[in-house]
Formats: structure tokens, sequence, C-alpha cells
């Protein structure tokens, strides 16, 4: 599986990372190094094999589906670039 | 005053338990040391007043009597670990001035204990590294030098390992993902643990790829490893992937004595143009073990060549996806807009100016593998191979194996900036000794264990049961006594 520009450019997009179009192919011939790497994994044999999930079998807990913290608007809006009113600003969104 | 510095976890513990010394006095030499330190580059933002206000509290619960073992005990802390109204910013430029509103887990069980923070340890750029050359905050030095050239710490603890190395600090947190505590540990010559996954909470600890991450000790001694992770583990309801095992005591666990304990050694980790010194290291460990009265065993791990193509999947998805909330809304850097950029604009100049090269490369690796069409054949098959991998340590641990020996890292430390024309592939080879540990959630600890001929640190790995860091500590014991590393760094910096 080779990676050409245009592939570099969708991926980048989906990322939500602006590319300079100058950078693609570099970025492109970074991606297939690394695929390239990758690419031995078609040698293992996976058939029948289940991904894992746990170090050992572990059932994830459990808790009651409550509130359990919440009132603080302040110290969540603490370290936005721009917050204004009690809520996060950002540019318009809807034209 | 310098030499308080110096001393290990348990050294200080007994001193101040003998009142011959103060949490003050310690912490006090511990400032003015990292102040001498800036051509290091470890400590990036120091809490001198927390510190004193704590070393201070520290020295009342000790008068008080019955203070837990690290009461008093100087400490740094890696940058990836949230601490309240303290920069936290996984050494990267997007989360520039971010200071969180809470204390991750660790961090908190650490001051509960009476620990000192010092203040935060550089480190790779969102751990992502194995030279500490990613930061926004600049290279870490390693305090060891041949001819007078800057080396690596190792990544991404690089920070932490540079400064328990040259006595900034008594002990610091890491952080291991697929390395990043032992091979920074290897390289400068001090005890790096990782923890089987599950064992410290994960929670306010900025997130890489969740299901390999895990926190754990970088310190001077294996008994030091032993006292710290003590009160750094343990099952916390905010992370539901920490187990909820009881936590033994590890310290008490220690006796040195691994008579009748088997030892493997995995064909599998002898890597074609392997340096004769690793090979050398290896072979003098085994026998160091078995002079102790350990059995070892050849062992075989066959799927171990493919550990790191499945890591090079499985932790750019994870990151991708973790990092898909660094969009310059709630926190850390937003980029100036134009006229007209809207919310999507936003988002990628944002990220492209808040994330490094290597970053940003592991997030489009991740979103490949992660894009419509490719799932199946990249993530699924990355994680069946996983899979594999662990069962391959089930089988060895099965047969009656306690623990691994490895070597932690194919070379000693390189110079900074060698590594500079290489492809990202070539630094990820660093791991090849420790990804597996992650994949498999294994505890694994890196002992020092000799030197190059250069006269840099080597370390040993071994690798243990899940849940079974007391045993493996008593092991990685042996190994240090018989191994009788006390080397240090000439101070230069």
């Amino acid at each position: 599986m080779s990676i050409d520009i245009e592939t570099a450019r969708r991926v980048a997009k989906l990322a939500r990372i602006r590319v300079e179009e100058d950078d693609l192919p570099a970025l492109a011939g970074e991606f297939n190094t690394i695929l390239g790497f990758i690419e031995q994994l078609n040698e293992v044999d996976v058939e029948g094999v289940e991904p894992m999930t746990s170090v050992t079998p572990m059932r994830l807990k459990r808790r009651e589906d409550v509130v359990t913290d919440g009132n603080m608007q302040d110290r969540i809006l603490s370290n936005a670039p721009d917050a204004r009113e009690g809520f996060f600003v950002v540019p318009k969104v809807v034209a | 005053m310098s030499e308080l510095s110096k001393l290990t976890i348990a050294e200080a513990r007994d001193r101040l338990r003998n009142g011959d010394v103060t949490a003050v006095d310690l912490t006090e030499a511990c400032l003015s040391e990292i102040d001498g330190a800036g051509a290091l580059n470890a400590f990036v933002h120091k809490t001198p007043e927390i510190a004193l206000e704590r070393a201070r509290t520290a020295d009342d619960r000790i008068a008080a009597g019955g203070a837990p073992a690290m009461c008093g005990i100087p400490v740094g802390i890696k940058d990836l670990f949230c601490t309240e109204g303290v920069a936290s910013q996984a050494a990267s430029h997007i989360l520039n001035g971010f200071r969180p509103e809470y204390e991750s887990t660790v961090t908190r069980q650490l001051a509960g204990a009476g620990a000192v923070m010092l203040g935060k340890l550089n480190m790779d750029e969102f751990a992502m590294g194995s030279s500490n050359e990613t930061s926004t905050y600049g290279d870490v030095v390693n305090p060891w030098k041949v001819d007078g050239r800057n080396l690596t710490p190792g990544g991404s603890s690089g920070g932490s390992a540079s400064a328990v190395a040259a006595d900034l600090c008594l002990a610091a947190t890491g952080t291991d993902t697929g390395g990043s505590i032992r091979q920074p540990a290897a390289f400068v010559g001090i005890t790096g643990l990782k923890p089987t996954y599950g064992r410290c909470s994960r929670w306010g600890i900025i997130a890489f790829a969740s299901s390999l991450d895990q926190a754990g000790p970088m310190t001077k001694s294996v008994r030091d490893a032993a006292i710290m992770l003590q009160a750094m583990a343990g099952h916390d309801p905010k992370d539901s992937t920490s187990a909820d095992l009881p936590v033994p005591d590890f310290e008490a666990m220690l006796t040195g004595d691994i008579r009748g304990k088997t030892i493997g050694i995995p064909r599998e980790y002898r890597m074609d143009g392997m340096p004769d010194e690793i090979e050398a290291l290896w072979a003098k460990g085994a026998d160091m073990l078995r002079d102790a009265g350990a059995k070892v065993v050849d062992i075989s791990l066959p799927h171990t060549k493919y550990a790191l193509p499945a890591y090079y999947v499985i932790a750019p998805a994870e990151a991708s996806s973790n990092l898909a909330r660094y969009d310059g809304v709630r926190y850390g850097h937003r980029a100036k807009l134009s006229q007209g950029d809207g919310v999507t604009e936003m988002y990628e100049k944002t990220r492209a100016e808040g994330f490094g090269a290597e970053v940003k490369r592991r997030i489009m690796v991740g979103t490949y593998v992660l894009s419509a069409g490719f799932y199946d054949a990249y993530y699924n098959r990355a994680r069946k191979v996983r899979a594999l991998i662990k069962r391959d340590f089930d089988a060895a641990f099965d047969q009656g194996v306690d623990a691994i020996l490895t070597p932690a890292t194919p070379s000693a430390a390189f110079g900074l900036g060698e590594m500079a024309e290489a492809d990202p592939v070539e630094m990820y080879l660093n791991d090849v000794f420790t990804v597996t540990v992650n994949l498999a959630g294994l505890p694994g600890i890196a002992v020092p264990a000799g030197m190059d001929r250069q006269g840099l640190p080597l370390g040993l790995q071994l690798i243990g049961r899940p849940w079974e860091e007391g045993d493996l500590l008593n092991t990685a014991l042996a190994l240090e006594t018989a191994a009788g590393f006390v080397a240090k760094p000439d101070k230069w910096w």
C-alpha cells in the first residue's frame, strides 16, 4: 500500500492538521516508511485470534449511573483561550 | 548540603526518622542543585514554594510519628502529570499556559504520603520519542558525557532520568508507553520500573495511548522503586482500567533471596547486529542470577519481531483519538485567525502550530490506520498480533518461568542530534526490548548493570508476571546486588 500526495492531503484533513502543499510529498514519504514497517504484520497468521482486551481477565467496574460531580463552571472555563458569559467561544460555525 | 540530594529514598527516610536531617534540609539541598543544573534542562517548571511548604508539613508529620515512608522525600514530577495550579503541558506548545484545576491520582497519592514536589520535569512531547528531542522546552542533556559530546538521556521520561542521575532530586515519576521509563533509566544508570498495566491509576495523566500508558517510579535503587511504587499504586474509581487488587508491601518482599526461581532468556531478543557489549552484559546478568541460586532456562517468545510494528499501529491509533481534544477551545494554544476563518480553520491552524513534527506524524498515521477501509487491515490485525505476543509470555510463565531477563536497550546513550537524519523507524528501534512488555501489560524493570567501553551505563531488563511487582523487585534486587553498579557521572553542569 503506497501513499500518494492526495492520500496524505486527505489524512491531514481528517486529522484537522494544516499541512502546506509543499510539505505533502515529504509527509507521504514518511507515511510510506512507517507503513512499510507495519506491513510485516501481514506475515502473521491471526486466524481465529481474538483481539487482546485486558492483562488478566477482569470485569470492568460498574457504578450507579448518577451524577457524582459538577457545579464548577468557572473552573472548567478557567483555561479556555476565549470564554464569555459562561461559555467557550469559537468562530461562527453556522453562516 | 549538596550531599543530601545524593541520598536514596531509603537512606533519607531513615535519617528523617533519626532526626539528623529534616525534610526542609533535603528540599533546600535539592532546590539548590536544581538551580545549578540549568544546563541539563531537566526541570522546566520549578515549584520551590510548594516544595518548602510541603517539606515543613512533612517535618511536622514525621515529628508526630507514624508518617509513611515517602514523607518528606523530595521528588520531581514528569510534565505529563496534571498538578493542580502548576503548569502541566506534556512538553507541548499546544498546552502552553495550561494550569489544571485538578491533581492526577498518582501525584495526589504521593502528596498524601508526604512526598515533596520540587517541580515538573522535561520529556518528549506527549511522551512520543526516545531521545527527549521533541520537547517544546528543548532537549534534555544526559549528565553522562563522552568526549565532551552532549548525549541524550533517552525518552520520553528524559527529564526524570537526567534529574535522578544528576542528584537533583531523590526520585522522580515517569510514564511508560513503549519503554519511556526503562530506556531512559538504562541510558543514565538508574532504576526504572513500569508496573503492570492497571497498577497505577492513569487519571490526570495526559493520555498518549490509553491501553499502554502506565506510570512508575524512577529511582536510585531497587529498594527505592519498591518504596515509591507503594505510594503510587492502588485502585482508583476514576480510572476504570485500574485494578481493584490489594497492593502488597513491596519493600517487605525484598529479601534478595532468589534461590529456586526460574529466569527465562528469550532467544528472539538476540537481534542481528546487536553490539557485542550488550550481548556480553546480558550473559553476565544471567550468570549473576544463576550464581544467586536461580535456574536459568532458554525460552522462546516467537512473536517478538512483530511487537514494534503492532505498537506503531496501536499507539498512533490511540494517540490520534486521545489528542483530538487539543482543538484550541478548552485549554492551551489557539492560533490567530484570519478574516473569514471558521471553526475548521481554527482547528487546523491551532493543531498545525501547536503540535511538533513527531506528534503530528503519529496523529496522522493513527488517523490513517483507523480510517474507513483500513481499520480491519491495520488496527484489528495489530490488536490480534498483540494477543499473540501476550500468549507467548503466558506460555513462558505457564512453564514455570518467574522472570525474563533481556537487555534494556540496543545501545548505550547516543549523541543529541545524532539521529536527526535517520528515518522515524530507526528511532523506534530503541524500544525493541521494552515494547513487548507494554503490549502484554506486564511489569518490567530496568536495572543498571554495567558500563560500555566509552564509560557509559548499560541496563538490563527483568520482566515479571502480571501483578507480581514484589517478586520482580526482589529478583531485581538480587541483580542489583550482584552487579554492584555504583558509578556516577562527573559533575560538569
